[in-house]
């Protein structure tokens, strides 16, 4: 459809849960950043293919999912998040506690398989539907409902199973508190 | 070494707090908006073929101060 105005209005209405997709997706905020200036691009490139009346989220989301898949192959996340950009794109700094909390959160969803966080992140946090996802994926319903399942149950393996035993996070809280745990 | 529970028999709780982490983290960027250099770049592009000669030149006027 011809890119009106109103069409611009909703693209750009997308923007903010693209670039949290983005960032969840490559735990990188400029990488996340780029990869949205070029889902944009591509997507107006291509505007002509999208079809009136169907669903521009996914139909946004798809291209950026695409292009991260393509870049990734490429770079292999060789550009880790070693300095924290993610937390640097926060714009409220949560409490010490908190932030410690999410900093784990963080690292166990990295530990997912990619195909694993996206899958929990686009039913778990965008808000889609098993049946957006698998179109944004390129899959059946049922495997974005097992891949939801397994990240499921590893995170909580890994953030709850091993801290249940030590009743919460000590262990990082005295880390960071003793800094010298020879 | 512990096991975790049995497919489907998660935590209901451990379930409920990993979901809200996870909202939280995304609605923490959702928050931000839209930054304007995105605004300006959806909102000055004439069509596709302005985007697509744009994304074949990479790099558009990408601010890389990193503030």
């Amino acid at each position: 459809m011809p890119l009106t105005n109103e069409l611009r209005d909703d693209i750009l209405a997308s923007v903010p849960s693209l670039r949290a997709f983005a960032i969840s997706l490559s735990g990188n905020g400029d990488r996340a950043d780029d990869l949205v200036q070029e889902t944009l691009l591509r997507a107006i490139a291509n505007i002509d293919s999208f079809q009136v009346g169907s669903n521009l989220p996914a139909w946004l989301f798809t291209i950026l999912r695409n292009l991260f898949r393509s870049d990734y192959r490429k770079r292999r996340r060789e550009v880790e998040d070693a300095d924290g950009n993610y937390a640097k794109t926060l714009k409220s700094q949560p409490s010490q506690t908190a932030h410690l909390e999410f900093e784990e959160f963080r690292a166990a969803l990295e530990k997912l398989p990619q195909d694993q966080r996206e899958a929990l992140i686009l039913v778990g946090a965008s808000g889609f539907s098993y049946e957006d996802a698998s179109a944004i994926c390129g899959c059946a319903v049922g495997t974005i409902k097992s891949r939801v399942n397994r990240a499921r149950s590893k995170l909580s393996a890994l953030l709850y199973v091993d801290s249940a035993e030590d009743f919460g996070p000590d262990n990082t809280v005295r880390a960071v508190i003793g800094g010298n745990g020879g | 070494m512990k096991e975790v529970k049995k497919q489907g028999g998660l935590n209901a709780e451990i379930q409920s707090r990993i979901g809200h982490q996870l909202r939280a983290m995304y609605d923490d960027v959702v928050r931000q908006g839209v930054p304007d250099r995105f605004a300006e770049l959806v909102r000055k592009l004439d069509g596709p073929e302005a985007a697509a000669a744009a994304a074949a030149g990479g790099d558009t006027d990408k601010n890389n101060g990193g503030d």
